[in-house]
């Protein structure tokens, strides 16, 4: 009901919460769209039917900008804004397609598959993999080197499992877990390259504070955390072909 | 005392860890001995490295000086009476006519080395409190024209117009608003905001009074890196001194004006030093960047408007309140005005603090007050600006220090760290220290710095060791870009700068590396 008062649609994903205030128009590639006073440039732009690529951001999330694949042009501005962190403002220009942003999103997702298992690229269908798809790339020049690929999967929880090879560190699951059910289960541990998804003092799920509420699982764009149902038979990683 | 002989023996982190504190001791042990009454006041330094530790005896009223000494000096020097002045082969006479010294513009810095920096007497005696006591009896508005007036950039690195910033939190809406110092000074070569703190840390919390008063702040943090334990000793008595004798707390000195600051230690992280990664880390969360804007300046430390400003900028603005903007502008050229507490390091022979208006050359710092390179060899290369700044080749020394004539030539001033090399550097080494720098001390918040400075150590190594070499220095150029503009705050926004100059000014190293086999 309130999506539909504000003139926004269940099965889309705006990338950031709505929000109240007075109406604000801008220009995203060329459309003319109104949205009200607070809402980023992502839901604008997804509003307008031109949505930008994007794998932090999520609607039922707070905007958080740790991806940098959802950079757009706004005249005006130096640089690359993150459509996601980056608020309307009247009579604001806005370009999501160009060359320039086609190579740099292209370069932000080149380091992703480069710590991402290969094998699971070819028949993935999270949203990491739609993304992929989206920006027109699926192999990376990086050759191998540092990954997080020997890392255990923890299926110590009935119901889902964290497979870290999978993780993006996007920090949606960590935002999940403290604004969707203020559980705060999660954090990400570590700093720099080491960052990792831990449960409570780097626990496996089953013994730290996790209530199995879900929202983890639900908030993941690459199926790191996934639900155990589908895989009848158990969980493994893709073979390498 | 009556007759008592002053003996100024410096209690800072170098001369400390050259033996200052020894040194002291045995002063003081020996005079008992001799049954001769001296006080000893440990003062901060005077910036002059290579002289430490540098001690000095008041003599009829004036102080000369010797250095650098060592413990086994000290018997020699009473034999040669150093406490009349006597003659010594380490004699060096009176520190303001030393030139290193004599020719500075000591704008910030003029009490340092001459006060005992936990005294409020000797702070009152040379002018301390003079610009807050001026400040209380000026309008916010005029104490922000002022600072504007002065042209005062910030002096962490940003270079941001300290005038504006202050404006824009005094504009702003809030029933509490925060001045916070950046002390995290994690530069490779810099020491300028510690010896500030060590020498004169009064100045400092004037410094910040003034911000408090400009922009209706009553609270104040200091954030100090984890690596400088004896500034936090330092200061921590000072803190308590200004306490004690009323220049801090509540109706501080009956002007009905109240401030109160807490000294907060950090946790060896480098990224704490950009701003909002330090505020995180002030309300207890791990350091990781947030995403601007917000500016700090209207939601900063625990939502509310704050002034962040690193400890070199607060510190000049008692003597602006003083002497007037005005004044503070007729230092430097072009929009760089004012002076910078350059900070002289690396391979070179008379390491140490040069403040100097801006305008100056890198080769006039380097050479004329620096001496050239320790080793005597050739200057290669020169790190200006700290990890992430540019390497400048020998053929760009004559670049005058101005912020905007350093960012034509893709370089930086940065915080004013000035680290020199000599020709036995390896520059495709040092092209993959600034990745590695970056690979350890980023936060992990965003992809490009997270991953894109691991990628960026690999690549290089393979261009090093001849693999592929072609493909991976274009490989290289498109990660650089992506880092660019891609990053999240300038951790890995301005890695690729030294990396890029290195390849730019010596691409030889990376072809033939001075150790590689091929």
């Amino acid at each position: 009901m309130w999506n539909e008062v504000r003139g926004l649609r269940d099965d889309v994903d705006y990338g950031t919460p709505p929000s109240n205030g007075e109406p604000v128009t801008l220009t995203v590639d060329g459309v003319e769209v109104t949205v009200p006073e607070g809402s980023s440039v992502m839901l604008a732009a997804t509003k307008a039917d031109r949505a930008v690529p994007k794998l932090c951001a999520t609607d039922m999330l707070e905007a958080f900008g740790s991806c940098r694949v959802c950079l757009v042009e706004i005249e005006g501005q130096r640089g690359y804004p993150a459509s996601c962190t980056t608020l309307v403002a009247p009579g604001m220009i806005v370009r999501t397609q160009s060359d320039r942003l086609a190579k740099l999103r292209k370069g932000v997702m080149e380091l992703y598959l480069s710590d991402f298992p290969e094998s699971e690229i070819p028949d993935g269908w999270s949203e990491f993999h739609r993304t992929l798809e989206e920006i027109g790339i699926n192999g990376h020049r990086y050759g191998n080197g540092r990954n997080h690929f020997d890392l255990p999967v923890d299926d110590s929880n009935p119901y889902f499992l964290f497979d870290p090879a999978k993780c993006i560190v996007c920090s949606r699951c960590v935002r999940a877990c403290a604004e969707v059910q203020g559980t705060f289960a999660l954090t990400i541990q570590g700093r720099a390259f080491e960052s990792k998804v831990a449960a409570s003092q780097d626990e496996p799920f089953m013994e730290s504070e996790c209530v199995s509420c879900g929202a983890c699982v639900q908030a993941c764009p690459s199926h790191a955390l996934v639900e155990k149902s589908l895989f009848p038979g158990g969980y493994e990683r893709a073979e390498p072909t | 005392m009556a007759n008592s002989i002053n003996v100024f023996v410096p209690r800072e982190t170098s001369a400390v860890s050259l033996g200052a504190n020894e040194i002291g001791d045995r002063i003081l042990s020996l005079a008992v001995n001799n049954k001769t009454d001296i006080t000893l006041i440990r003062n901060g330094s005077w910036g002059m490295c290579w002289l430490e530790p540098l001690i000095e005896v008041e003599v009829n009223g004036e102080r000369i000086a010797y250095g650098p000494i060592c413990i086994e000096d000290v018997a020699d020097l009473f034999k040669a009476d150093f406490l009349k002045g006597g003659d010594h082969k380490l004699k060096l006479g009176k520190v303001s006519d030393i030139p290193y010294l004599k020719n500075q513009d000591r704008w910030t810095f003029k009490r340092c080395g001459l006060i005992d920096p936990v005294s409020i007497h000797d702070y009152c005696s040379n002018g301390g409190f003079d610009g807050f006591t001026v400040a209380t009896k000026m309008s916010t508005a005029k104490i922000i024209e002022e600072i504007k007036k002065s042209g005062l950039r910030g002096r962490g690195g940003a270079g941001f117009p300290t005038g504006i910033k202050w404006q824009t939190v005094a504009n702003a809406s809030g029933d509490q608003k925060y001045i916070a110092c950046n002390a995290d000074e994690g530069d490779s070569g810099t020491f300028s905001d510690r010896m500030l703190m060590e020498g004169d840390p009064f100045c400092l919390i004037e410094g910040m009074m003034i911000a408090g008063l400009a922009v209706g702040a009553n609270r104040g943090y200091i954030y100090l890196r984890s690596e400088y334990p004896l500034t936090r000793e330092i200061f921590s008595e000072a803190l308590n001194s200004a306490k004690d004798a009323g220049w801090l707390g509540k109706n501080i000195q009956g002007t009905g004006f109240e401030f109160e600051i807490d000294l907060h230690i950090g946790a060896g992280s480098y990224v704490c030093g950009e701003e909002t990664a330090m505020l995180e880390s002030l309300e207890g969360k791990a350091g990781i960047i947030r995403y601007r804007p917000p500016l700090p300046a209207i939601e900063g430390l625990f939502g509310k408007p704050t002034v962040v400003n690193n400890v070199i900028t607060l510190a000049s603005v008692p003597d602006i309140l003083i002497k007037g903007g005005d004044n503070y502008a007729t230092f430097g050229i072009d929009r760089s005005r004012g002076t910078l507490a350059f900070q002289l390091a690396g391979n070179i022979k008379r390491g140490g603090l040069v403040e100097k208006a801006f305008g100056i050359t890198l080769r006039e710092l380097i050479e004329d007050f620096g001496g050239g390179t320790a080793t005597g060899r050739d200057i290669r290369a020169v790190q200006i600006g700290g990890p992430l700044g540019a390497y400048f080749p020998e053929n760009l020394l004559d670049t005058p220090l101005d912020y905007e004539a350093f960012a034509e030539l893709e370089g930086i001033i940065g915080h004013g760290g000035v680290v020199v090399f000599d020709d036995s550097v390896d520059m495709a080494a040092q092209a993959r220290f600034a990745m590695e720098f970056c690979a350890i001390e980023s936060c992990g918040k965003c992809t490009p710095c997270r991953i894109g400075s691991v990628r960026g150590i690999e690549v290089i190594d393979r261009i090093v060791a001849n693999k592929n070499r072609d493909e991976n220095l274009k490989l290289l150029e498109e990660l650089c870009d992506t880092m660019v503009d891609g990053s999240l705050c300038a951790m890995g926004g301005m890695t690729p700068f030294p990396v890029r100059s290195a390849i730019k000014h010596f691409p030889e190293d990376f072809i033939h590396p001075p150790g590689a086999k091929n």
